[in-house]
């Protein structure tokens, strides 16, 4: 009975597919049962809408006329600068890049009001964005300004590339001091007054399938409004945390790098982003298709809010002095609930990913797969699983000899 | 009958001296309740009042700040979410120190109640797309 995504995809192809967002499997297999759920569904969709810091585009602008190599010199877009370590027309641009007259967190906290991730949701929009960039001449490439508007619609190449995205679970944050601090948590109040998390939970990709059994390189997803593609596994994946009895990662594990053409995106699904003290960001719209093999890969995907945990940190301490202590661990059913109890005290909760859009977009994706406009992918390779021996290693400082 | 409202008072220049306040708390017997103020001598004042009493004597006392030359605005009008530019996601929720953000339990999408609302600006800068504005 196990099926095969080419028999899914011929399944799509005439319509005829099933499919469920992660969410609405969890009564489907309630009703059904896992066994029979398993046989009538194709896919679950999954969906997360977050901010995403390790998130950026790279552009091929076009040769000008004279021509200027762009590689070694300097370049800003809307003021903000882009990497230039790259041949004479190719710009890559971070989510976190901000303009050099920025004030940051000369007064704290700083607003971060525009930087790279703006920058890519005014592009993604089809609003003119500002070239200025200044090279140092060669016999080939003699030109040394270049100040010009560029429109996505003209560009060679505008490429989403994602370096980590959709990670598998988050820490939620809290702070044990007595004074404000402002996070990429967001503020947390001092004497834990509240606690931020950042997950889409149950509707969350890589919650959805643990163990990396289905996503993998080459799989294609919704990305930012448009389809794009697994292209690796995401820096710091780390497959080889601790995990509860059905296998879920207790603590950040697995994470994605993805890429896709930006041409095809929207600004509705990737968002600048400014945190308060902290830096300019993205928020990034991802969904993934998982296909229902089996029996063991529908089980996983219904996995509840209630199933997952996450790990109560102190961004006050703790975090920034990379120790290890956990001040609690909660479930996802009780961070959603608005409020949650921590050595006895009850504190209120505050999502930073919002699930309303999660939800959107696993109903998109479902869309998409119903009315034919959307096929699934065989990865071409596994993500490194739980088996891997994969950790993520903290920086061990080699002090320099002056 | 009773009434509660919040408004937003704008003071010309001239009258940032004068005792208006006083005058709508002893001769119309409103509670006022400061929510912001910023009145510098010599400059523009500007002050968000939370005004409690009788609907007559509120009328009364409103009449009288417009003919004495402040200029009056309801506070609502000037703390808007941007629907367009809100991701939903409820960064604001527990920044805001009266409640005005709730969440549905049910499909966690953030309510924005500006009923309860202050217009302290604490969720201008915590929210992340910028979709909160306040027009003063």
């Amino acid at each position: 009975m196990a099926k095969t995504i080419a028999e899914i995809n011929e399944k799509i192809k005439t319509g005829k597919a099933v499919v469920f967002t992660a969410e609405e499997i969890i009564r489907v297999a309630q009703e059904k049962g896992v066994k029979q759920a398993a046989r009538e569904v194709d896919v679950v969709t999954t969906g997360t809408f977050g901010i995403m810091c390790s998130s950026g585009a790279y552009f091929n602008i076009g040769h000008a006329s004279p021509r200027i190599k762009l590689g070694g010199g300097r370049a800003y877009l809307n003021d903000v600068p882009a990497y230039t370590g790259l041949a004479a027309a190719d710009l890559f641009l971070g989510a976190n890049a901000l303009p050099d007259d920025d004030p940051r967190n000369r007064f704290h906290p700083g607003e971060f009001n525009y930087g790279g991730g703006h920058v890519i949701e005014e592009l993604v929009a089809g609003k003119d964005v500002r070239l200025v960039a200044t090279a140092y001449g060669t016999d080939c490439y003699p030109r040394k300004r270049l100040e010009t508007w560029l429109n996505i619609k003209d560009l060679n190449e505008a490429v989403l590339f994602n370096i980590r995205n959709a990670y598998q679970n988050y820490n939620v944050a809290v702070n044990l001091s007595d004074k404000t601090i402002y996070t990429y948590m967001g503020m947390l109040k001092p004497k834990m007054g509240n606690v931020n998390y950042s997950s889409a939970g149950q509707l969350s990709p890589l919650f959805n399938d643990p163990f990396y059994q289905t996503i993998g390189i080459g799989t294609r997803i919704f990305l930012g409004g448009g389809t794009g593609f697994v292209a690796w596994q995401g820096t710091q994946h780390n497959p080889t945390v601790p995990r509860t009895e059905k296998g879920i990662p207790k603590g950040g594990a697995g994470t994605l790098a993805v890429i896709g053409d930006l041409k095809q995106m929207s600004p509705k699904w990737l968002v600048g982003a400014s945190v308060q003290g902290y830096g300019c960001s993205l928020t990034v719209g991802i969904g993934v298709p998982i296909p229902i093999l089996n029996e063991e890969i529908l089980q996983y995907t219904t996995v509840t809010d209630a199933d997952i945990y996450a790990q109560v940190i102190d961004y006050s301490d703790a975090y920034p002095q990379r120790r290890p202590d956990t001040v609690a661990e909660v479930t996802y059913a009780e961070l959603k609930s608005g409020k949650v109890k921590i050595k006895g005290k009850d504190v209120p909760t505050a999502a930073r990913s919002s699930y309303p859009r999660a939800v959107e977009i696993a109903a998109t994706l479902k869309d998409w797969i119903q009315t034919g406009k959307f096929f699934l992918t065989e990865p071409v390779e596994k993500l490194p699983g739980a088996e891997s021996g994969v950790t993520v290693k903290p920086l061990r400082e080699r002090p320099i000899e002056g | 009958m009773a009434v509660s409202k919040k408004v937003v008072l704008r003071f010309p220049r001239r009258m940032v001296e004068r005792p208006i306040i006083y005058r709508l708390a002893k001769d119309y017997d409103l509670e006022f309740n400061i929510l912001k103020a910023s009145i510098t001598p010599e400059q523009e004042g500007l002050l968000v009042l939370e005004l409690k009493g009788n609907q007559a004597e509120y009328d009364r006392g409103i009449e009288f700040l417009l003919k004495a030359g402040v200029q009056i605005q309801s506070l609502s009008q000037d703390i808007t979410r941007n629907e367009e530019r809100c991701t939903q996601c409820g960064a604001c929720v527990t920044v805001c120190p009266t409640g005005a953000f709730k969440l549905d339990p049910k499909t966690q999408l953030v309510i924005f109640n500006n009923e309860k609302c202050i217009g302290c600006g604490l969720c201008i800068p915590a929210c992340p797309p910028h979709a909160m504005e306040v027009h003063f």
